[in-house]
């Protein structure tokens, strides 16, 4: 029974939790049958460190820096709705 | 830095650099979303322009009820959507999209093909700056819905509440949405980086 456990999570149904489990809104069972699974998968542990990395590299972007132009031009703006 | 509401109260005081500051800081994000909803990045543009103005035309009227940012970029997609021609519903969110090809998998669902190891050869290339340009093409090239969701939540960083809010999506649909864009994004770095190794 306790194999039968880990095996009833398949790795191509794993991944499709991995979002659900970071966001936290798997249920308590579901939760611990994803983490059993993880116990004994490294492929998916893999995978889940991926989808982290991901998360991470994409939180890293700066915003460009405006243009002295841009810059300019939203000044105007902003005094042309002063002057409104 | 200083935060939206010190910017929001030296705004309300008539302060033209907070203005200048927060265009700095949310110029290019609304951009890049407004290109989501509409065809071109001229009428995204136009559509950016016009948030800034219905931002200090409605300074007065603002509660403060939700954040700034949640505010404006509200603003922003109700004013795209009405703008765009691009339709958002074209591809429902019930269409199965697999987060990983089928054909990695065995007949019993376990991997066949294992996803191949790519994040340290990643977090060396963005330490170098060699990454950012290539993670915004990436997004940029996911399906509108997705990358309206990713670029909120992940480049944003705002919370799934906030982001429910602004796209008026519901909590699933969300977090189908996101779970679909990181999964693509996740795919585009294995294939970048597998031949590097």
């Amino acid at each position: 029974m306790r194999l039968l456990l880990r095996r009833d999570l398949v790795c191509q149904r794993a991944v499709e939790l991995v979002t659900n489990y970071l966001e936290g809104t798997l249920s308590r069972s579901a939760r611990r049958r994803f983490e059993a699974h993880l116990a004994g998968c490294p492929h998916c542990t893999e995978y889940l460190a991926q989808m982290r990395e991901t998360i991470s590299l994409t939180g890293r972007l700066a915003p460009e820096d405006l243009t002295p132009q841009m810059r300019d031009e939203f000044v105007d703006l902003y005094r042309r709705w002063r002057s409104e | 830095m200083e935060s939206d509401s010190e910017l929001l109260l030296r705004l309300r005081s008539g302060d033209e650099r907070a203005f200048v500051s927060l265009v700095e800081r949310y110029q290019e994000p609304m951009l890049h979303l407004a290109a989501s909803f509409v065809p071109s990045r001229a009428v995204a543009e136009e559509v950016v322009q016009d948030t800034w103005l219905a931002l200090l035309r409605g300074l007065e009227g603002f509660e403060g009820r939700s954040s700034l940012k949640t505010w404006l970029f509200r603003i922003l997609v109700n004013r795209a959507r009405t703008t765009g021609t691009r339709e958002q519903r074209s591809i429902p969110v019930a269409d199965p999209e697999p987060a990983v090809d089928p054909s990695r998998f065995d007949g019993s669902g376990g991997w066949a093909d294992p996803p191949e190891r790519w994040i340290e050869v990643a977090e060396g290339r963005m330490e170098a700056g060699k990454l950012a340009y290539r993670i915004r093409a990436w997004i940029d090239g996911l399906p509108a819905r997705q990358r309206a969701v990713v670029l909120l939540r992940d480049v944003e960083g705002m919370s799934s509440e906030e982001v429910c809010t602004v796209l008026a999506l519901s909590e699933g649909n969300q977090r189908v949405l996101l779970h679909r864009g990181r999964s693509r994004l996740r795919q585009l770095f294995e294939d970048e980086f597998r031949e590097v190794r």
